[in-house]
């Protein structure tokens, strides 16, 4: 194979030096320099004011580089000299125009950057609440007019958030339920209060943990979906396209996931509460000794009206809270795939962080 | 005659049933710019990544630098690699890092050269695209025909042997175009590059191509130069050039 450059990776060069001469001799390539470069550490270049190029029959751009870095280096900047004109025409071709490496904007300053912080913070929940109020409008005006959206999304999207996480849901609200009262079972049981165990778990399922519960599951599953499905949205620049075709996106987008999850979270929500129940009557029937009846009695005594109301309504703004910041994030992304990566995740933290956050306030109303 | 880089024997590349590439035998050779031209749709792009191994063919041969190219065989489909550049057609520059950082990945992968002369030699190939006062800035913040253009440095950083452009200049304003038609048509003289190119623009074919291949239908056409092309009698191949020029 008679291939020119793939000569020169085989070829090795040499540098010599002989008091104000310095000479280079072979390819000056990408392969050869490492070499070079280690051979000249121990050469005295101060010396040098001449660099004697006619041994050199290629050099590619980072032989110039090299040429380059090595005329530097020397005392006075030295004459490359007798270079064949092939090797002239590439040292201009690949000269590197000294001086213009541009600047890197500098770091900001820790005040600088503290007050960046609070001032973009103050920007981000302004446009969170501009958002919110956006999204709770097209939604009340999504109620009835149904024709701002794609046909059968909201449909679509109950299917997406609601029946792909009903067995998840089931079964993990099912063994909180068998765990809750495997733990109090123990202690009910030194009171002879074994009975008990039916309100603990009715009360804690309807009033905190079904909602809860389902929440996070929620803003794990559905709460990432729909960050990414906006970002990636926006990066690829297709919300600009719907808004070019006299489309509001957040009505588009946004509005059929917020109807849908309103629909499907108090559905979840009570299939979860259902399910923590049966897991304190298992325990109940088998470790406590409770008949059925009783158990079935005590669970029904217990609840009102209003511990299913509260259980409901926190659920409906746990959701709520979920669509909103999943959208938020999604409409925030920047840059492409890496930006859609980040903003998922950021939603879902957030989101997880908020539903707890709210939980308690909401524990604090009830409270007073 | 000079010295084929590349030859393509009986190659076959399918998508499901849909044969897109159907027993295209092809040579490439030292020191050209080869332009492929066709519709679009015709299987150009396709026909580039089966040559480098992205899309594996489901019959023929490829020999590049006079060995088999085969994806399978790693160590010496990487070594065969690191002498060929690849721009694709929509940049694919890495999204988290500089345009800088992006052109300087093949030289921290692939040289021992130390950190001062990789940037050396970030700057000069930058420069050479145009792009010395973008450097730092991030791919998501540059125009389409920049992005282009620092996919085009990141692509010739290691000085290879044998370049593969597809569409460098959609989306370039002539000027812009022109030099890089001027770039490429150095690179050929002064490290002996050899290039193949997909465009449709006349322009830039009549300024840069050596050698002309029409793909047409998953078969070529024609083979052969400018001149040839343009009195060749195949009419799509006349039409072409025809429609095309004003
Ligand atoms: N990943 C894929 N899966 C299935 N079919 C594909 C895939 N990529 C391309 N095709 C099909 O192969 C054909 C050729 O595509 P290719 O991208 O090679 O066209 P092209 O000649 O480069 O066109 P253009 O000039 O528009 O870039 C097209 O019909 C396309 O639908
Ligand atoms: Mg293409």
């Amino acid at each position: 194979m008679n291939n020119m450059a793939s000569d020169n990776s085989l070829k090795s060069s040499r540098i010599h030096c002989r008091d104000s001469l310095l000479i280079l001799d072979g390819p000056l390539s990408i392969h050869t320099i490492p070499e070079l470069q280690k051979n000249l550490k121990q050469t005295r270049l101060d010396t040098v004011t001449t660099i004697d190029l006619s041994g050199v029959d290629y050099i590619d751009s980072a032989g110039v580089a090299f040429l380059e870095q090595l005329s530097e280096r020397t005392g006075s900047a030295a004459n490359l000299q007798k270079a064949n004109e092939k090797v002239q025409r590439a040292l201009e071709t690949f000269s590197s125009h000294q001086n213009r490496k541009p600047e890197q904007s500098p770091e900001p300053n820790f005040f600088e950057s503290v007050g960046n912080s609070v001032y973009s913070f103050g920007e981000s929940a302004l446009d969170f609440l501009y958002l919110t109020s956006e999204i709770v409008l097209w939604s009340l005006y999504g109620i009835f007019h149904t024709g701002s959206r794609r046909k059968g999304s909201v449909i679509q999207q109950s299917f997406l958030i609601g029946s792909n996480a009903i067995g998840i849901i089931a079964l993990l609200s099912f063994v909180l339920g068998l765990i809750l009262a495997l733990q109090s079972a123990a202690q009910l049981r030194q009171f002879g209060a074994n009975i008990y165990v039916a309100d603990l778990i009715a009360i804690s399922m309807v009033r905190e943990m079904g909602p809860m519960m389902t929440a996070i599951i929620i803003a794990g599953r559905s709460g990432s979906a729909f960050a990414a499905e906006i970002s990636t949205m926006k990066v690829t620049e297709e919300l600009d396209a719907l808004r070019m075709m006299a489309i509001n996106p957040i009505s588009y987008v946004v509005v059929p996931k917020f109807l849908a999850i309103t629909i499907c979270m108090p559905l979840l929500v009570t299939l979860s509460m259902i399910l923590g129940i049966l897991g304190g009557f298992v325990i109940g029937l088998t470790y406590l000794d409770l008949t059925f009846v009783s158990y079935f009695n005590e669970t029904i005594s217990i609840l009102t009206a209003e511990d299913l109301l509260v259980g409901l309504s926190k659920s409906i703004f746990f959701a709520w809270v979920i669509v909103i910041i999943g959208s938020y994030f999604g409409f925030k992304a920047q840059g492409g795939a890496e930006g859609v990566g980040k903003v998922t995740t950021s939603a879902v933290v957030a989101s997880i962080f908020a539903v707890i956050f709210l939980d308690a306030l909401f524990s604090l109303i009830y409270m007073i | 005659m000079p010295n084929s880089i590349i030859q393509i024997r009986n190659l076959i590349t399918q998508y499901g049933d849909k044969r897109i590439l159907d027993q295209i035998s092809l040579d490439f050779f030292e020191n050209q710019v080869t332009v492929i031209l066709g519709g679009s749709g015709c299987g150009k792009t396709t026909l580039l990544k089966s040559i480098i191994g992205l899309v594996s063919p489901a019959a023929g041969d490829v020999r590049i630098f006079g060995a088999p190219f085969d994806a399978a065989d790693e160590s010496h489909y990487n070594s065969a690699l690191r002498r060929i550049g690849v721009l694709f057609q929509n940049g694919a520059l890495l999204n988290s890092i500089s345009i800088a950082e992006n052109v300087a990945i093949p030289l921290e992968q692939h040289t021992r050269l130390d950190h001062d002369l990789i940037n050396q030699i970030v700057m000069t190939k930058l420069h050479m695209v145009g792009l010395d006062h973008a450097a730092y800035l991030l791919p998501s913040e540059l125009s389409g025909g920049m992005r282009k253009r620092a996919a085009l440095a990141r692509a010739i950083a290691l000085d290879p042997e044998l370049l593969f452009c597809d569409e460098p200049s959609a989306g370039l304003d002539p000027l812009t175009s022109a030099a890089l038609d001027d770039l490429i048509l150095t690179l050929r003289d002064q490290l002996n590059m050899s290039v193949v190119i997909v465009t449709h623009e006349l322009a830039s074919i009549h300024r840069i191509a050596d050698r002309i291949i029409f793909l047409d239908q998953g078969k070529i056409l024609f083979s052969g130069s400018l001149t040839e092309a343009k009195t060749c009698q195949i009419s799509e191949v006349e039409l072409f050039f025809k429609t095309g020029s004003f």
